[in-house]
């Protein structure tokens, strides 16, 4: 019998469940290995080769360095795992949502003091919210962010 | 006997915890959040609990993807400020309370509730921010605080269902302590939130406040809502409330006693990208509820 998954029509919303876990095991590992100041550091002197000491998928690695996370997500991170390298970069999570929507920080922000995001149109895919994704993206952010100083 | 006096729920958003350790909170953007728990301050200042039973969920800073418990109390002497990535926050250590949290454990456990137990772990934003929202900034914390966590982490979580199961039994624990301590069952995260995708930033206010009607007056029928509910309505980090249903089910009228009284509801929007409620209920005897 499969699992039963009531959430997977759920717009613009990935849930970390056993299948996502499986797979972004090594890169929530990644990040977790990020909570140490000495793996801050080694990270940030040189991404490229920190990354490479994980068996991560390339997808995945390129998320990381693109700051791209909603690739991340997809490729089986978890928004809590991934915000160690929001951290690392001196970013906090309103800054890495706002990441993931489109939005420019301003404007995220902009959302968020104007009461957030509304349910309307964004309970069910196929509705039309702002979060579904013909409306992607929302505003006139750029991908990702600016990474921390090296 | 030991006995549970009184139950808070309230979010634990981390930016909160940032906001009070920088001295920002007479800020106009925080102003009307701190104000909101200034009755709660004063109530804990005049109702001070011998223990702080603190039920929360680990954010990826205590448990990785190596091991992930479902619920686990924390039976240390002590637990240290987590360094979350921006360094550890500038608060007191935790003192924890291993006899009765022992006591707990090994009651719960033997009621079929099959308890991780903790003896060596930091505590994270989700734990300590809600310490600083009712004691501000002191010293040392006003009393031991026995850690309880929840994985909302990692689907399947919890049910409602079986986390007022856990609360009931709790109580139960609780009750069975030969120590004449009061203790408060405190229960965070949410409300509303999501922290991920291009959903992200949602607030749903209608369904929060329908939330805390129905947690004050209906907690038995609340606890049968599906997690579907929650994270559709609420957000994918929404499912954080399912923990104020094992606070709620520690309460008396749970067990068939009189029903709490609601000492103080608050609900501001927004803090970073949550839904800030808190509410306080306290113990009553029949007698009072007449």
């Amino acid at each position: 019998m499969p699992l039963d998954k009531p959430y997977l029509d759920i717009p613009g919303t990935t849930i970390f469940d056993a299948e996502q876990s499986r797979r972004g095991y090594w890169l929530n590992q990644f990040c977790m290995s990020l909570m140490k100041p000495a793996h801050r550091a080694r990270f940030k002197a040189n991404e490229h080769a920190y990354l490479d000491e994980w068996p991560m998928t390339e997808a995945q690695k390129q998320a990381v360095l693109a700051r791209d996370l909603n690739a991340a997500i997809a490729s089986g991170g978890n928004i809590y795992f991934l915000a160690k390298i929001g951290a690392t970069d001196g970013k906090n999570f309103l800054q890495m949502a706002a990441s993931m929507t489109g939005m420019s920080e301003t404007e995220y922000r902009e959302m968020m003091v104007s009461g957030g995001r509304s349910i309307e149109g964004n309970r069910v895919t196929g509705e039309d919210g702002d979060a579904q994704v013909h409306h992607q993206p929302q505003g006139s952010g750029t991908p990702g962010w600016e990474k921390g100083k090296r | 006997m030991a006995r549970v006096t009184a139950s808070v729920y309230t979010s634990h958003v981390p930016l909160i915890g940032v906001a009070i350790d920088l001295g920002k909170t007479e800020e106009p953007y925080w102003k009307p959040l701190f104000a909101g728990y200034e009755p709660s301050r004063r109530w804990l200042a005049a109702n001070p609990p011998d223990v702080i039973f603190l039920v929360y969920n680990d954010h990826a800073t205590a448990f990785s993807m190596e091991m992930i418990p479902t619920f686990a109390i924390g039976t240390g002497a002590a637990f240290q400020p987590a360094d979350e990535g921006w360094g550890p926050r500038p608060v007191p250590e935790v003192v924890g309370h291993p006899q009765l949290a022992a006591h707990i454990a090994h009651s719960v456990i033997q009621d079929d509730f099959d308890l991780t137990i903790v003896n060596k772990m930091d505590v994270d934003h989700g734990l300590t921010v809600p310490l600083s929202l009712l004691c501000g900034q002191p010293r040392a914390w006003p009393c031991p605080v026995i850690p309880f966590l929840v994985n909302v982490l990692q689907y399947p979580v919890p049910s409602g269902r079986r986390c007022f199961q856990l609360g009931k039994a709790i109580r139960k624990a609780v009750e069975s302590y030969d120590q004449p301590l009061d203790i408060q069952i405190w229960g965070t995260g949410g409300m509303s939130h999501q922290l991920q995708g291009p959903r992200a930033g949602l607030i749903n206010k209608e369904w929060d406040n329908r939330f805390l009607d129905r947690l004050i007056d209906h907690p038995a029928a609340l606890a049968q809502v599906p997690h579907v509910e929650y994270v559709r309505e609420a957000g994918s980090e929404g499912i954080e409330l399912v923990m104020w249903l094992i606070a709620r089910g520690a309460m008396a009228d749970a067990a068939g006693g009189a029903k709490p009284r609601i000492a103080h509801r608050f609900y501001h929007v927004p803090a970073s990208n949550t839904a800030v409620g808190h509410l306080i209920l306290e113990e009553q005897s029949k007698e009072q509820t007449r």
